[in-house]
């Protein structure tokens, strides 16, 4: 099937293969710090289904955050090719890729007084239709309040709509970050980190809401994380990164085992079954010692 | 859909059209009110009645050859009015930039005399002065286009120091308008110690932030720049908004980002170079008014910048009818009503309050 450019009424066009594809993906910034590697991301090809919920994990600087930044294009890509819908990234306009793909950052500090539904409704910018006259003004849509409303509805936020954002706790501001992601309409979530800085009820929390709305919207879903329960217990794959490269791509039982762990990170791990789901779980080992 | 919107979208959680009628109608009422009172205080005092039967006689067209005027009428429609709507157009520019300045550095304590902006603008003024360059070139006001190239310069640099790393917390931005503005102050200084006394008096009482009034011409041709300005930037509101959230996050909804910060910082520069060639340094309104607006009617851009705009303009012109009178006959400038108004404000909000905007 050959890939059809979206069009400007945000029509996903779907192709039998794959959301996301990277193709001998490179990427390196500007300023090189001099950390002895060339490039941040080195020749990375894989691709993400339609409907997938895949996890990368990899060390502290390993390049996690910055391949989701290529792929959604906010950064450059350096060699290769990243498509989305099988259309190269570089065919796509910034306002196109916006109606596809969205995108909830590690962290959000709002400094002025927004509401949850403000915020949310801000989902809904590459929707707009800008008219100069009424300078903004009561542009918004029944069909930009309905998608705001089901956003809220959906990430449990609707009792919040009236609240101040920078008064929510860590884990209400993160579902109201995923309220004003789905308020975009996206084919495509990627989060990153999304259970960083949160309690484990609201890991739990975020976590089964992603799993949730993957099933609900059929959303693509990539997710960065450091946990590697998270990503073995919610994933459908593991993209495992070292130093930029791509060191494993599969199943969490694939990848999520003690002898790709110690190759990785360089240490050893305890990986038994989750009682629940049968999926590997990591733990401290605490019988090594040390120095 | 209108049921399930309105359990939140009608109790006030977004900006509707009629909240926005609302706010920027009883603002324009106020104003209005605001004027006309402040019309009545000078050197001089006038009552409502005069003040209205000027306006009237204005309107008609009729001021200049009528025998029947009367000095206060003359005094009221050749002075002092010209000189409330010049402090109301500033007051209302000054609101506009600190607005536009917070939205673009994600720091609520932005304002383009804290940050050097107003500075930067004035050292362009003040070469200009020095050289003595015409008032106008090819029929172009030279004064502000110096400012305006001050003002950019500026304000391009202390945006490449907040970005540097990031983003630049608050307190560091400020050390770096401060700095900024010492060195700015500096230059400023070296050219008023090498000018003759008379000339560098009239430099120094500029700077200090004072109002005139000017002649029918000239206020038009601000009122109309000032008004074109602020209809280009209401433009950029939901840009705006959408900033707030952070650079990657606005670039991910679809922001053309590098592209919206070049207008935004040739629009703020446009008007602090106009402001500050006509009035000189004031401080404080655009940190004060923002954050006053801000706490009553929230913060989406596309209300929070007109009203800030109508709020800034009411304070200033308030401002300066104080300065006006309390010393009357003499004025002080009105660069000192703000500063004392909006000083200790500033310090509450960074001391006292800097857990509800860290």
């Amino acid at each position: 099937m050959t890939p059809v450019p979206i069009g400007a009424t945000g029509s996903w066009v779907s192709v039998e293969s794959s959301a996301i594809e990277a193709v001998g993906l490179s990427f390196r910034y500007r300023t090189t710090e001099g950390r002895g590697r060339m490039w941040t991301l080195d020749d990375l090809s894989f691709q993400v289904d339609t409907g997938e919920i895949l996890g990368i994990v990899g060390p502290n600087g390993s390049g996690k955050s910055s391949l989701l930044k290529v792929l959604s294009g906010l950064l450059p890509v350096g060699k290769g090719d990243v498509r989305l819908g099988g259309l190269s990234l570089g065919k796509w306009s910034r306002t196109d890729v916006a109606r596809v793909v969205a995108v909830v950052p590690q962290e959000y500090a709002q400094v002025f007084p927004f509401s949850v539904a403000e915020t949310v409704l801000m989902g809904r910018f590459p929707h707009r239709t800008a008219r100069w006259w009424s300078m903004g003004i009561g542009e918004e849509t029944a069909n930009d309040f309905a998608h705001v409303h089901q956003a809220m509805a959906d990430t449990d936020v609707l009792s919040l709509a009236d609240r101040l954002v920078s008064d929510l706790s860590g884990g209400e501001r993160q579902r109201v970050m995923i309220a004003r992601a789905l308020a975009q309409e996206p084919k495509i979530l990627l989060l990153d980190e999304p259970t960083a800085f949160l309690d484990i009820n609201h890991q739990i929390d975020i976590c089964s809401l992603v799993a949730r709305l993957r099933a609900e919207r059929r959303l693509t879903v990539v997710l960065v994380s450091h946990d590697l329960n998270v990503a073995s217990q919610y994933c459908d794959r593991v993209l495992m990164l070292k130093e930029g490269g791509l060191c494993r791509i599969g199943s969490p039982e694939e990848t999520i085992r003690p002898d790709v762990l110690r190759m990785v990170y360089g240490c050893d791990v305890v990986v038994d079954a989750h009682p629940q789901t049968g999926r590997p779980r990591v733990t401290m080992p605490m019988d090594t010692v040390r120095n | 859909m209108a049921d399930v919107v309105s359990s939140w979208a009608q109790a006030g959680a977004v900006l509707t059209v009629h909240r926005w009628l609302m706010v920027i109608g009883g603002l324009l009422l106020a104003s209005a009110a605001v004027l006309v009172l402040c019309l009545q205080f000078g050197a001089t005092s006038v009552g409502t009645g005069t003040v209205a039967t000027a306006i009237a006689r204005m309107l008609r067209g009729d001021e200049a050859g009528s025998a029947a005027l009367e000095t206060s009428e003359i005094i009221m429609v050749q002075i002092r009015f010209p000189r409330v709507l010049m402090g109301f157009l500033v007051g209302a520019s000054l609101a506009a930039v600190g607005v536009t300045l917070q939205a673009l550095l994600r720091n609520p304590l932005a304002d383009p005399y804290v940050l050097g902006v107003s500075s930067g603008a004035a050292l362009g003024v003040s070469v200009a002065i020095l050289f003595g360059v015409g008032s106008t070139f090819m029929l172009l006001p030279i004064l502000p286009i110096f400012g305006f190239v001050g003002g950019l310069l500026a304000l391009l640099l202390i945006y490449r120091l907040a970005q540097s790393k990031g983003r630049l917390p608050i307190h560091s931005l400020l050390l770096a308008g401060v700095i900024l503005n010492a060195i700015l102050t500096a230059f400023i200084m070296f050219i008023t110690s090498i000018m003759e006394p008379n000339r560098s008096a009239g430099l120094m009482a500029w700077l200090m932030g004072s109002l005139t009034a000017p002649g029918y011409p000239a206020l038009g041709v601000f009122l109309l720049y000032v008004v074109l300005v602020l209809v280009v930037l209401m433009q950029k509101a939901q840009s705006l908004n959408v900033l707030t959230l952070g650079e990657e996050t606005a670039r991910s909804l679809g922001v053309e980002i590098d592209g919206v910060k070049k207008q935004l910082f040739f629009l703020t520069a446009l008007l602090t170079g106009a402001i500050v060639s006509v009035s000189g340094m004031i401080g404080f309104v655009g940190m004060v008014v923002p954050h006053a607006v801000r706490l009553l009617i929230g913060s989406d851009h596309r209300l929070l910048l007109p009203a800030s705009a109508l709020v800034g303009g009411m304070f200033l012109t308030v401002a300066d009818t104080i300065a006006r009178t309390i010393m009357a006959p003499a004025e002080i400038p009105v660069g000192i009503v703000t500063a004392l108004a909006g000083g200790p404000f500033f310090l509450y909000l960074l001391l006292w309050r800097k857990d509800r905007m860290l």
